[in-house]
């Protein structure tokens, strides 16, 4: 279990994490999300007490990481691949790690084996590739068979096997009681990961409740249609109340009807459907938009260079017309 | 297929969690012999402290005992031909020069030697920084002053051990050149034991001011470069700087602070133009310029965010 409360941590003028409270409970992953720079890694170093809070606390299993007697036996952290020494071999680095925590000798070949590097182990880890990197720290995380487990960016530079793989660990791990903490700027990732979310954006909480409840409360209903007749469905559902976005191909998004809705008003105003599809947004874009005000960096994009407008056309505008940016 | 994988297979065994007592000195002090024994970095550095060392003692020596051979054949060292009462006397200066200064001579190459493991002390410590290694150190033993101190333990011994083999060596070596023109000294000599023990003290406490200053700076290079600074060329410039108006003090009172006069004197003879201190009250001096670098490396370790 890790709980922090109102964790502020402040690097020169920059507020890196505001007021961060939250709970991460034993026995399910908890994805913890947000766009680079929103400040994951910085709390996943409050945790570790790398940093030190500007204000707040946070605590692992109830005290401060100093204070566990067995820091290793009660968390294992995968912070970076590259927090390792590039000229000692990945035996000599678990081993000097299990040494701190007088973890037997057995341990280091027992996750050796766990995580697949042991016909490298005696090779210097510099040589290592990202993949393999991340096997190493994983292995040093679980050298204790720690009860909490933290992981930022694990998928970061792995292949799709490796990420299946780390993916099946997490599960596994959690399925045992275990308290998983897994950082990703990805929404696609947690989705098919992640039981819990937290997420925050500059700093600051945004969100912390399951992966349904974040869709559910985040994405408006919307359904699918196609017409031969756009103009007339915007304007009916636009006098409904309801919001419609076009797309290039011709279909429209019906936002705040449920598809029953949307053929009943077409029905009515005698418009002809080819197509009726409820759709469920996917966290990708329930994430987006919750975060969209909240990244620090926007890539600007080349003018002219034909992007995409965000769709937000009210019912009862042309298709054309949503594309004004390009014409201008 | 989660909830029914049996847990050995899972993290790869049972680990004990209810172990009686923490994690502490002992497991780190392992943990941290561990890391220095398993780079290389280490096996070079002091492969060139002794060879540094010993060699340069060696040649130094050399040097000696062949000007003592030229002048025993009535010539200078360039092989003038010089009057056989000049050359007798002359010989008989040499040899009680190298005589008294026996032991010095064959320890010579500790002045290169110092800045040799200055470079390992530093590392011992930016290395973490430069790799990234500190973030999952302290991550296993976040108790800060324990890494710490049992980082610093393991290095002095390293130092102490490798410095003491190191002066011994280079001293027999020395010694054994000089015999040849029959100006060698023994270890029972007066002073001889101190000054070669003094030696691996020297290079040890060396290391150990690099040490400090690496885990005040956490860079390689600026480490490195504050450590020869403070020995070497602190060293040079004093040779350099104006003497004080007379009657004031004399330079050669502002010099005995400068480190290396501080602690060199415990394994070297002659010191011209300082006025030093007694051998072990300027190693404790010495000392004490290692112990502020340590002290003021461990009070930035506990309170910087790593």
């Amino acid at each position: 279990m890790i709980e922090a409360q109102g964790l502020t941590k402040r690097y020169g003028g920059t507020l890196a994490v505001d007021d961060l409270s939250f709970t991460v409970e034993p026995g399910r992953i908890t994805g913890f999300l947000g766009p680079n720079g929103a400040g994951k890694t910085t709390t996943m170093r409050l945790i570790l007490g790398l940093d030190r809070p500007t204000r707040g606390t946070v605590t692992v299993n109830g005290r401060q990481l100093r204070d566990l007697a067995w820091p290793m036996r009660e968390v294992g952290a995968l912070l970076d691949a590259k927090a390792v020494h590039g000229g000692r071999s990945a035996y000599h680095h678990l081993l000097c790690l299990a040494q701190t925590n007088d973890l037997p000798r057995r341990r280091v070949e027992e996750v050796l084996d766990l995580v697949g590097l042991r016909e490298v182990a005696r090779k210097r880890c510099g040589e290592f590739s990202l993949g393999m990197g991340q096997r190493l720290g994983i292995a040093a995380a679980l050298l204790g068979d720690p009860s909490i487990l933290m992981f930022d960016e694990p998928v970061n530079g792995l292949d799709p096997e490796g990420i299946l793989w780390i993916r099946n660990l997490m599960k596994a791990l959690a399925a045992e009681g275990k308290t998983v903490f897994v950082s990703s700027h990805l929404m696609s990732e947690m989705e098919n990961t992640a039981d819990h979310l937290i997420v925050i954006g500059r700093g600051r909480l945004i969100a912390e409740c399951s992966v349904e409840e974040f869709i559910a409360a985040n994405s408006q209903q919307s359904v699918r249609v196609r017409t031969p007749q756009p103009d007339m469905l915007s304007a009916a559902a636009a006098g409904a109340g309801a919001t419609v976005r076009h797309d290039r191909s011709g279909v429209l998004t019906v936002l705040g009807m449920t598809a029953a809705q949307v053929g009943d008003l077409a029905f009515e105003h005698g418009i002809r459907l080819h197509e009726l599809a409820p759709a469920q947004a996917s966290l990708e874009e329930a994430f987006m938009e919750l975060t969209a005000s909240s990244v620090e960096f926007h890539a600007g994009l080349p003018r002219g260079a034909g992007q995409h407008e965000p769709a937000g056309v009210v019912g009862g505008m042309a298709p054309g017309a949503a594309r004004t940016g390009e014409v201008a | 297929m989660a909830a029914a994988t049996a847990h050995s297979a899972l993290v790869g065994g049972e680990v004990s969690h209810d172990v009686p007592g923490r994690a502490g000195f002992r497991g780190t002090l392992r943990s941290e012999f561990t890391k220095i024994r398993s780079v290389r970095s280490t096996y070079w550095t002091l492969l060139a402290l002794v060879v540094v060392c010993v060699g340069i003692g060696g040649l130094f020596a050399w040097g000696q005992a062949q000007r003592l051979a030229s002048l025993r054949s009535g010539t200078t060292f360039g092989g003038r031909v010089l009057p056989h009462a000049q050359a007798v006397a002359l010989l008989a200066q040499r040899i009680a020069y190298v005589r008294s200064a026996a032991v010095s001579i064959s320890l010579f190459g500790l002045l290169i030697g110092q800045l040799v493991i200055v470079v390992l002390g530093a590392l011992v410590i930016t290395s973490e920084y430069s790799t990234g290694m500190i973030r999952t150190s302290l991550t296993t033993m976040p108790r800060r002053a324990t890494l710490l101190a049992a980082k610093g333990t393991v290095f002095a011994a390293v130092a102490l051990v490798t410095g003491l083999v190191t002066s011994f060596l280079a001293f027999f070596v020395g010694q054994a050149i000089l015999a040849t023109q029959h100006v060698s000294a023994t270890l029972g000599t007066p002073g001889a034991l101190r000054q070669v023990i003094g030696g691996g003290l020297f290079l040890a406490v060396c290391g150990m001011l690099s040490f400090g200053l690496g885990a005040m700076l956490r860079h390689t290079a600026g480490a490195i470069a504050a450590g020869i600074g403070l020995l070497f060329v602190l060293l040079i410039l004093s040779n350099f700087l104006p003497s004080p108006p007379s009657g004031w003090f004399g330079q050669a009172d502002i010099d005995k602070w400068i480190p290396f006069y501080a602690g060199a004197h415990i394994w070297q003879d002659q010191m011209t133009g300082v006025n030093p201190f007694s051998p072990w009250v300027g190693f404790g001096v010495f000392c004490a310029y290692a112990a502020a670098a340590i002290g003021g490396g461990l009070f930035l370790f506990l309170r910087r965010d790593a």
